[in-house]
């Protein structure tokens, strides 16, 4: 084999031309990086094509066919909201952490959290079941962020004061969140020996389009609850923060060089307990959404990995708050199109493109590829 | 030293015509024409900003020119990558090492390269490094880990990694702003040799002194353009050089104005340290600092002047000992109290320490008082106020950039230092550790920073001056104190050299005096 390489590089040197990879060192324009984000949908929508044709299907009928199914009307497209709203506050979640370098692999974890304490108010119970809408979605909302924010501070706390790896920490720690909500549904909560809690009163239910479907009547059947809404201010307080707050700039200085934000007089470790906390309460925040908004109990299966598809959305967004918004409903749609579509590995395999050639893409900002001439060799 | 003599003119190893490099909102080079003569070593002289880094790192493969053309021995050469210039014998040395520093000396220098293939036969590439480090007279320890060497050692280590490769043209980017005198008078030498084994090399140094001392031939740059070419070095003078340099005359001496030195503002007393592997760096540090006063901190680089600036600002803990600033026991207290109390702090690397790369220059200058009005608002950081003072010290101190908005790792190496001596000078400080302050800065602009200093003095700040600029030192402090070993050493006023020269090498001033004592009994 090594015999074979002064050969072949004969013959490659023949070619007058080069490609060669090189390190980006000049700041690329700003719309480069979406340009390039876009870019790579579009190819992999090209390559899922080009599958979806060899395996004898239609691939145009198909995409249509994936477009209807998460955006054909407005059931549609209300359903991909539900399925994208705790996308977006888990993305979020994901986004502030990662903006300080702190890798919070347990947004999972904190998730089911939220959902504990956001149920626990209804099933312990905190409040009398016909305590009002006003008074039982603040209190539940407030519990499970407070929950998710523990089971941030845990991991923060240990990375602080005793510099414990958070990725193992956050890591572990989901396992013990969803054992520990097992625990209860199992156990405690359980309804007539299911693996379930009784259902939620409705006034501890967060208000879907359905609800006012009297007053409007187009909203009828529509699931998108206020859960939207707490997403959107979410990405707005937490855009705020990071670019407009002094709390923001020092998550920004700790997350571009450490030793910097030390000089500067920043304490690094109360920086990690608090963003840990509140990337911690975001997670939380979601669950408590997903269980107030669309499950209506507490049971095992209430999340398909929302905590791990959030990291795939925070980086996709490239940290930037506002940006998980859109990222988050082109996903929920993909999970959605998976549920409508048969064979359902389609929109999978869509998934898994896509999110290749958004890597892949994420090379070409950092490198650049040029074709040269090929230098005279002596 | 070219040798030219009728028959055989001097022959230009390399060429380099009408080259054009824009950069976002820079035109860093406009048509430059640079060339280099076998056997020279050619100057390449320069304003902060000026252009030289990016020139060089288009001859050395790293950028391409956006025009112009490169002849190498007469060639027309295209070079897409550094592989490709290294290939054509051109190799550069960047201020940065890129070393791995758990590796020996051989590794680092094979590494990256085709042969050996498989099996490394290390016994047999250490005797070769060796050999050639000896060939241009280049201690160097082939089986030395590069983490235990100095940083004048590291350097020889890449001057040995590219004189492997085969280079014979050797770019240096302001390769003795790290060094100690005596480690440039090793390199000097070092490049003496390699020029009489018939390498080019282009040299890039702020230092005039320097320039005069090693060069044959100076090229000057000025806003991305060439203002004087291949100038003799014989011919021109420092005055000359630096105004070619900034486009004015430049005042060589400094108006200092008497000021009587008011309270104790810096009191350290009997201060112990460690260093970063653990070995103590200060030993029973004392010292004061006084209102409108400057005291500069003479040394051999590595001999505890980093530790006590970071122990001072409290960025080191001190394990014995006590540090007092206008009265207040700041010892091992948080960063942010000294900062409270008007300390202000010139790092040495400020790269690592005194700036964060890929935040704005807004970002960068505001890190000391984003969370003081009228940049903060409660919780509010004022982005239009933060732009605004940006701008201001922008003006102010001459910072060149495309924009605010511009992250500063794009900033050349001058314009970084000025982006943190604004964020330091312009907070008034009560007192101010400044080290290596006008480290890489060109000479008008170490002139503007030596200005800024005495005003800061007359203003009545205390200022600690750390340096290895000996000349800087004795003009600028008002006492001059040695340490050595992280003892002090002894104390200077009336700019007494050689005493100084003494003590750096460790010893007292008691022992000096006293030696003459006898000497004159
Ligand atoms: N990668 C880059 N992207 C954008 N601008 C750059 C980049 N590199 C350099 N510049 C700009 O080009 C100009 C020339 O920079 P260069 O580093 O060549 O200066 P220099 O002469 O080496 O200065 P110094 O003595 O301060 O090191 C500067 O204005 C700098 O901000
Ligand atoms: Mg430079």
């Amino acid at each position: 084999m090594t015999d074979n390489l002064p050969a072949r590089r004969n013959l490659l040197s023949r070619i007058p031309f080069q490609v060669i990879l090189e390190p980006r060192l000049e700041e690329p324009p700003r719309w480069y990086p979406w340009f390039i984000t876009i870019l790579a949908v579009v190819i992999a929508l090209l390559i899922g094509a080009v599958i979806l044709a060899l395996a004898g299907g239609n691939p145009w009928a198909t995409y249509a066919h994936i477009g209807r199914a998460a955006f054909g009307n407005l059931g549609v497209l209300s359903d991909t909201m539900v399925k994208a709203i705790p996308l977006m506050i888990v993305g979020l979640a994901c986004s502030l952490a990662f903006r300080m370098r702190i890798w919070n692999i347990g947004a999972e974890g904190q998730f089911f959290m939220g959902a504990f304490g956001a149920s626990a108010v209804v099933l312990t119970p905190m409040l009398p079941a016909d305590a009002p809408s006003w008074l039982f979605i603040p209190c539940m909302l407030i519990a499970g962020m407070l929950c998710g924010a523990i089971w941030g501070f845990i991991p923060g706390f240990l990375k602080a004061k005793f510099n414990v790896n958070e990725i193992i920490s956050t890591l572990m720690m989901n396992y013990i969140a969803i054992s520990w909500n097992n625990y209860w549904i199992f156990a405690v909560w359980t309804e007539g020996g299911f693996q379930m809690s009784r259902v939620f009163p409705r006034n501890a239910w967060l208000p879907r389009l359905t609800d006012f479907a009297a007053e409007v009547p187009l909203f009828r059947g529509l699931t998108t609850h206020f859960g939207l809404v707490l997403a959107l201010v979410a990405a707005v307080i937490v855009w705020l923060i990071l670019y407009r707050s002094q709390w923001g700039y020092e998550i920004r200085l700790v997350g571009d060089n450490p030793r910097a934000a030390h000089y500067a007089g920043i304490s690094i470790g109360r920086n990690i307990v608090y963003v840990m906390m509140l990337s911690g309460a975001l997670a939380g925040m979601a669950g408590m959404s997903e269980i107030s908004g669309v499950v209506h109990r507490l049971q095992g299966a209430i999340s398909p990995g929302y905590g791990f598809t959030g990291i795939i959305v925070a980086w996709l967004a490239k940290l930037n708050p506002l940006a998980v918004i859109p990222v988050s409903i082109l996903f929920g749609a993909l999970i959605l199109a998976g549920r409508e579509i048969q064979p359902s590995g389609i929109p999978k395999m869509m998934n898994g493109i896509i999110l290749v050639c958004l890597i892949a893409s994420d090379f070409l900002l950092r490198y650049r590829i040029s074709i040269t001439r090929r230098m005279e060799e002596e | 030293m070219a040798q030219p003599d009728a028959t055989h003119p001097p022959e230009n190893v390399v060429q380099m015509r009408k080259i054009v490099k824009r950069f976002p909102g820079v035109l860093a080079n406009d048509h430059v024409d640079f060339e280099l003569r076998r056997g020279e070593i050619h100057a390449l002289l320069g304003e902060n900003g000026a252009g030289k880094s990016t020139l060089m790192n288009i001859l050395a493969g790293l950028y391409r020119p956006d025009s112009g053309s490169i002849l190498v021995e007469g060639r027309p050469v295209n070079f897409a990558t550094p592989r490709d210039a290294i290939r054509a014998g051109i190799g550069m040395i960047h201020q940065h090492f890129m070393l791995v520093p758990s590796q020996t000396v051989t590794e680092n220098i094979l590494l990256g390269l085709e042969e050996p293939r498989f099996r490394l036969q290390l016994a047999r590439y250490d005797q070769r490094v060796a050999e050639l480090g000896e060939r241009f007279g280049m201690k160097v320890d082939p089986r030395a880990r590069v983490w235990q060497l100095s940083v004048g050692e590291q350097q020889r280590v890449e001057i040995l990694k590219m004189l492997y490769r085969g280079a014979e043209i050797l770019i240096m980017d302001e390769p003795t702003a790290v060094l100690a005198p005596t480690e440039v008078e090793e390199l000097f030498s070092i490049l003496r040799a390699m020029t009489r084994e018939g390498k080019s090399i282009i040299f890039i140094s702020h230092k005039l002194h320097e320039v005069m001392a090693i060069s044959d031939r100076i090229t000057v740059l000025r806003r991305g353009r060439v203002t004087a070419s291949n100038l003799n070095t014989h011919e021109v003078t420092r005055a000359e050089l630096a105004r070619l340099m900034v486009g004015r005359e430049v005042i060589f001496s400094l108006d200092k104005k008497p000021v009587t030195p008011g309270e104790v503002v810096l009191k350290v007393e009997d201060l112990w340290a460690e260093n970063d592997k653990g070995l103590p760096a200060l030993r029973g540090v004392n010292l004061t600092v006084r209102q409108g006063e400057i005291v500069g901190l003479a040394g051999v680089a590595g001999n505890g002047q980093r530790e006590l600036a970071e122990v001072i600002t409290g960025l080191r803990k001190a394990t014995r000992g006590r540090v007092f600033v206008s009265g207040e026991d700041i010892t091992n207290r948080p960063v942010r109290q000294g900062i409270r109390r008007g300390v202000s702090h010139i790092p040495e690397d400020r790269t690592h320490v005194g700036s964060a790369p890929n935040l704005s220059v807004t970002d960068n200058v505001i890190m000391k008082n984003y969370n003081q009005p009228p940049i903060s608002r409660g919780w509010i950081l004022n982005a239009v106020a933060a732009n605004g003072y940006a701008e201001r010290l922008k003006k102010e101190y001459d910072i060149i950039v495309p924009t605010l908005q511009t992250p500063v790792r794009m900033l050349s190496g001058g314009n970084l230092q000025r982006v943190i001596l604004a964020r330091e000078i312009s907070s008034q400080p009560t007192l101010m550790i400044a080290m290596q302050p006008t480290r890489g800065l060109d000479v008008g602009a170490i002139e503007g920073v030596h200005r800024l200093l005495l005003a800061q003095r007359e203003n009545g700040a205390a200022i600690l001056l750390i340096s290895e600029e000996l000349e800087e030192l004795i003009d600028l402090s008002d006492r001059v104190v040695v340490i050595y070993e992280g003892k002090i050493m002894g104390e200077v006023s009336d700019g007494n050299v050689e005493e100084i020269g003494m003590m750096m090498t460790g010893i007292p001033q008691d022992a000096i005096r006293a030696g003459e004592a006898d000497h004159d009994r």
